[in-house]
């Protein structure tokens, strides 16, 4: 396969480049692409933003050097919403093309990990793809894209080396055409890491046990909210057949109900994720790395005109929210008050796995709309289509969204677990995967 | 909640952002529409709870307090062609 012919068709990388440090390892032979948002050492890492055009890490991100000590490939950076702000991939820095569906090329990818669950889709070959989900970038984009997308709990894997959007909700995840591939490569890349002050201290599981695994007796609650208002009547049908065919193999499945989750949690997860955007983007200002010009002017002239200049209209839109709502005046309203209702939604999301070893929907309301019905959308119109993902990332979750249906457009499956259930949600996909 | 021009302004200015007038009207009108939306978060009952900062319970993260090895000083000034005797060079601060 030809990577380069492949880009011009779907724009899925941003970078096309190979590295290799070790030749044998339990991940030879096997390919890995890195969302633009990760660090890869001497390899252009920009988080598809002109603002770090050019910025060339010193170091790997953890979760890539541990691959790497296991004799894989990286084959370059994909594109993505510039630092992950997006729901669609179509918010891509100043002079970064937008990836395309790899089954319709009328239609987005999703985001914000887009190139990489382009990339799977198309790859003739062993691959798996680092995305990073904050509010829902990696189980979006692999639902529209027709692959497997698995997002751990919070600190499972080590954000050292993830160029930040909000700290408290960012996680490095995997995309992948297969939920045993999944499984391989978390079992190498989880893990406590010193480098990084929020990664569990805890076992990591041998994940691939628990593929193929008997689901009969397990207790699985479906979200009545997110089969209601908005959900096209394909994902409605291709979710419900999903359903009869784990009560086949035995599982118990009940409704179950997350009123104030999604009642709350676009405003919620926006709020906070905006605050965290805003602070995270104070630290690029022309100096040091990225974006520079001849520093001229005193230090707040010579860094708004940097700024302004590099950070595109999303970037700018959300920076101007999140320092609103953190500001002296609003930010009980809007910042405390957001960071309060988390409690209560994580509460509400603890109450339910007292009873249910995991929880499911569907992932996207929606298959991927076409990029020009997208560019109608308000930036509101645009947030709310997270409804479904937003959850589980507020709360930390480890969800996967696996294809599922036999439509022309895929439609994705979502099962959440508690923190640290990663092997029960293995367990449930690799089901749902036969 | 209705931004006006005043306040956007106001919040560009602590954001280090220089904005055009056309930007500041559209931020005005989106970011309206969507604190209009967001607003309904003030009727949910949060007395006596917790701020979750994290969504996980993680403690302190402490090591030794021993020297490790750390960037040199040539990777760190690697990335910019702004730099003079050693050190980064940047826009006048007084």
């Amino acid at each position: 396969m030809n990577l380069e012919q492949l880009n011009q068709e779907y724009h899925c990388f941003n970078i096309i480049q190979d590295l290799q440090e070790k030749e044998e390892g339990k991940l030879k032979g096997l390919k890995i692409s890195v969302k633009d948002s990760i660090c890869v050492k001497d390899m252009e890492s920009a988080a598809g933003s002109k603002m770090l055009e050019g910025y060339k890490p010193v170091f790997h991100a953890t979760a890539v050097q541990k691959v790497l000590n296991e004799g894989a490939t990286i084959i370059g950076k994909t594109s993505q919403d510039c630092f992950g702000f997006g729901s669609f991939s179509m918010n891509t820095g100043i002079g970064f093309s937008q990836p395309l569906n790899p089954i319709d090329k009328t239609r987005v990818t999703g985001g914000s990990s887009g190139g990489s669950a382009c990339l799977t889709k198309l790859a003739d070959f062993d691959h798996v793809s680092f995305g990073e989900s904050t509010g829902g970038s990696i189980a979006c984009p692999a639902a529209y894209c027709g692959v497997v997308g698995f997002t751990p709990t919070y600190g499972r894997i080590s954000r050292y080396g993830l160029i930040d959007y909000g700290n408290s909700l960012d996680k490095l995840g995997l995309i992948a055409k297969t939920v045993k591939q999944c499984a391989e490569v978390l079992e190498i890349v989880a893990g406590h890491d010193e480098k990084d002050s929020t990664s569990i201290d805890a076992p990591v599981d041998q994940y691939t046990k628990f593929l193929n695994k008997d689901i009969k007796g397990l207790k699985i609650g479906i979200i009545k909210e997110s089969l209601q208002e908005g959900i096209e009547s394909e994902v409605k049908a291709a979710f419900e057949l999903t359903i009869n065919k784990l009560k086949d193999k035995g599982a118990i499945v009940e409704e179950v109900s997350l009123p104030l989750t999604f009642k709350y949690g676009i405003s919620v997860y926006y709020l906070i994720a905006m605050c965290e955007a805003s602070t995270n983007l104070a630290k690029l200002c022309g100096i040091r790395y990225g974006a520079e010009e001849k520093p001229e002017g005193n230090f707040n002239e010579y860094f708004s005109k940097v700024r302004s200049e590099n950070f595109n209209e999303e970037a700018k839109r959300r920076i101007i929210l999140g320092t609103f709502a953190r500001m002296s005046g609003f930010r009980d309203a809007y910042y405390i008050k957001a960071a309060k209702i988390r409690t209560l939604i994580i509460n509400e999301y603890k109450e339910l796995f007292k009873n249910y070893d995991v929880l499911v929907s569907p992932t996207m309301p929606n298959v991927a709309p076409k990029i020009e019905d997208v560019k109608k959308l308000t930036p509101l119109q645009n947030y709310m289509m997270d409804v479904l993902v937003c959850g589980p990332n507020l709360a930390g979750l480890p969800h996967i969204s696996i294809p599922v249906g036999e439509q022309t457009l895929p439609i994705g499956f979502m099962i959440m677990g508690d923190h640290l259930q990663e092997s029960k949600i293995i367990q449930v996909a690799s089901e749902v995967e036969k | 909640m209705e931004l006006d021009t005043e306040l956007v302004k106001n919040i560009a200015k602590v954001a280090r952002l220089n904005l055009t007038n056309l930007e500041i009207g559209k931020l005005k009108k989106d970011l309206s529409d969507v604190l209009e939306a967001f607003s309904k978060i003030e009727e949910v009952n949060t007395e006596n709870v917790k701020m979750s900062i994290q969504p996980v319970k993680l403690g302190n993260a402490l090591r030794e307090d021993v020297p490790k090895k750390c960037l040199t000083q040539e990777q760190s000034l690697s990335q910019t062609k702004n730099k003079q005797g050693g050190y980064f060079v940047g826009p006048k601060s007084v």
